[in-house]
């Protein structure tokens, strides 16, 4: 599913560095969301991938550069208009995020609450169908988080994402931690997302499982500490097919799980053993 | 100038320099969270905290009250006996618990006992992305979660505080006129006499900055805790160590305030007391 031709520069990002401490771990990054795509964004652990969704929804300022929302510059806005354009957007953080002191009902009503004029009676209608939708029991709802499973946690805090119906879902490891099958029912909650609404999704993983499943594009950063000053961050950007045939190295070390880095003749012998 | 020394002098200064940073941080925290205030928070949020810090301190204060009120009866006895004056004693006990113990001691429990839980499961919400998610859903965590805090701390640490006062008075005159065997109607008779409502006013006023500065100091500290385990822990404890050193400091310049403005309000000392003059 590709709709990029209704606004090819959703989200955009235009020469994007941030440090931390005086640390680079961002550096120069340029590249545009379409409306409607769903983006996979991959690369080492600390490479910068939760910064990089922290930076889309302005949790985070960029130390330098520009990063663009439907067209308005995050830090162009003032503190209202800024949460605003929070509200168009949904997070499910890699541990969900669930606030620990409330009850599953209580966690999936909370931007109702916040930002609607529903009444008790509607809101409790529309945090059963959400409920429903990522497939948990409505025997949940009086539970705290801490009595949930990963699973369970990654479910529900993707109904708290999803019950003020955003127009962009960032995802952070949205299947970290969990089994195979978790994994797939997760996987198949974003594609199940994509169906059910227009929504423009980032998700940020390692498993790629989820690459194939979910992705129409996919990015691959590199972690600053192994680039020589010049070399771009953003080391592959295409599509899944694409990321399996990429001849980068790094590329390929990622996606088949290697510690030991590839190189030209590594890559020479394995080719004279597949052959004999 | 050797290397070393101004490698020292340069590190001290540096120390120096965080140190304002972090008054600045703690100011400007202070004064965003306050200015939350222009929108009430809600029912929902003020209850749980208000139990939390109200109800659940009232063992605690209750009996940390009672024992500053018995353990001071115990020490003062002896040295009044021997003047002679032990049916004055309870107008020193009275007087230390209303006017200094009772509010310091009952805001260095609380302290302990609300402003470490209080910078603990912020921390934990900070390093858990819990405040990040309440930012993502378009609520200020500074409304959602200090707020009600401060609050409440303001609100209810005086309540606590004279509870406290009440209990140290009580557990006070138990020893004296149980175990010491003073009589109690002189022992109230003198205790009423020299207790003024300026001091009842000093007493009720002091917690009031103690549950500010106790809610703020906890909240900064849990908010801008560090990652991990560690980062939880070092945030509960330094509430705690920030808040007992702030009720001290707070103490000494609201003592000498209150002193001085009650030398300007009655210079020749003649103010109202509840007993005979």
């Amino acid at each position: 599913m590709d709709s990029s031709s209704s606004n090819p520069n959703f989200l955009s990002l235009q020469n994007v560095g941030m440090a931390f401490n005086g640390v680079d771990i961002l550096r120069n990054i340029n590249f545009n969301i379409p409306k409607g795509q769903t983006l996979v964004v991959i690369g080492e652990s600390g490479c910068g991938k939760t910064v990089l969704l922290k930076l889309l929804i302005s949790l985070l300022q960029a130390s330098t550069g520009k990063v663009l929302f439907d067209g308005q510059d995050w830090c162009a806005l003032d503190e209202k208009r800024t949460n605003e354009q929070r509200l168009r957007f949904g997070f499910l953080f890699q541990g969900a995020a669930l606030f620990d002191s409330l009850t599953v009902f209580d966690n999936v009503a909370f931007g109702l609450r916040a930002h609607s004029k529903c009444d008790e009676k509607e809101i409790e209608k529309l945090v059963l169908m959400r409920v429903k939708e990522v497939g948990m029991k409505e025997s949940v709802l009086g539970k705290k988080p801490a009595e949930l499973s990963g699973g369970m946690k990654k479910r529900i805090g993707l109904a708290r994402a999803l019950i003020l119906k955003p127009e962009v879902m960032l995802y952070d490891e949205p299947t970290t931690g969990l089994d195979p099958i978790m994994t797939d029912v997760i996987n198949d909650l974003i594609l199940q997302t994509r169906k059910n609404m227009p929504v423009t999704s980032i998700v940020v993983t390692h498993e790629m499982r989820t690459v194939h499943k979910v992705a129409d594009r996919v990015i691959m950063f590199y972690p600053l500490s192994r680039l020589k000053p010049n070399e771009p961050q953003l080391i592959f950007d295409g599509t899944t097919d694409e990321l399996f045939k990429t001849p980068d190295l790094r590329v390929q070390q990622f996606i088949h799980g290697e510690a030991k880095e590839r190189t030209l003749e590594s890559e020479n012998h394995e080719h004279r053993d597949e052959v004999s | 100038m050797s290397e070393a020394l101004r490698k020292e002098i340069k590190s001290a200064l540096n120390k120096v320099s965080q140190a304002f940073d972090g008054l600045g941080d703690f100011t400007t925290f202070s004064a965003l969270s306050l200015a939350t205030i222009i929108k009430k928070p809600s029912a929902g949020t003020m209850i749980p905290i208000c139990f939390r810090v109200g109800v659940q301190s009232v063992p605690v204060v209750a009996i940390t009250g009672m024992f500053i009120g018995m353990v001071m009866a115990i020490q003062v006895y002896s040295q009044f006996q021997s003047l002679g004056m032990a049916t004055q004693i309870g107008q020193i006990i009275n007087i230390s618990v209303i006017k200094e113990l009772g509010p310091v001691l009952a805001a260095t429990m609380l302290a302990g006992r609300i402003g470490s839980s209080m910078a603990a499961e912020l921390a934990t919400m900070r390093v858990t992305e819990q405040v990040d998610a309440l930012i993502c859903l378009g609520v200020n965590p500074l409304h959602y979660l200090v707020l009600p805090r401060v609050l409440a701390c303001v609100l209810l640490i005086p309540i606590l505080t004279v509870l406290a006062n009440f209990m140290g008075v009580f557990g006070g005159s138990v020893v004296c006129t149980e175990i010491f065997k003073v009589d109690p109607y002189h022992y109230w008779q003198n205790s009423r006499g020299h207790i003024q409502v300026w001091d009842l006013s000093v007493g009720l006023i002091k917690p009031i900055f103690f549950g500010a500065a106790i809610s703020l100091i906890s909240c900064h500290r849990g908010m801008n805790s560090r990652a991990g385990a560690e980062g939880v822990g070092k945030a509960a404890t330094s509430a705690f160590v920030w808040s007992f050193m702030s009720i001290l400091v707070l103490d000494f310049f609201l003592a000498l305030l209150f002193n001085n403005l009650h030398q300007a309000i009655w210079p020749d000392n003649s103010i109202k007391t509840f007993g005979p003059k």
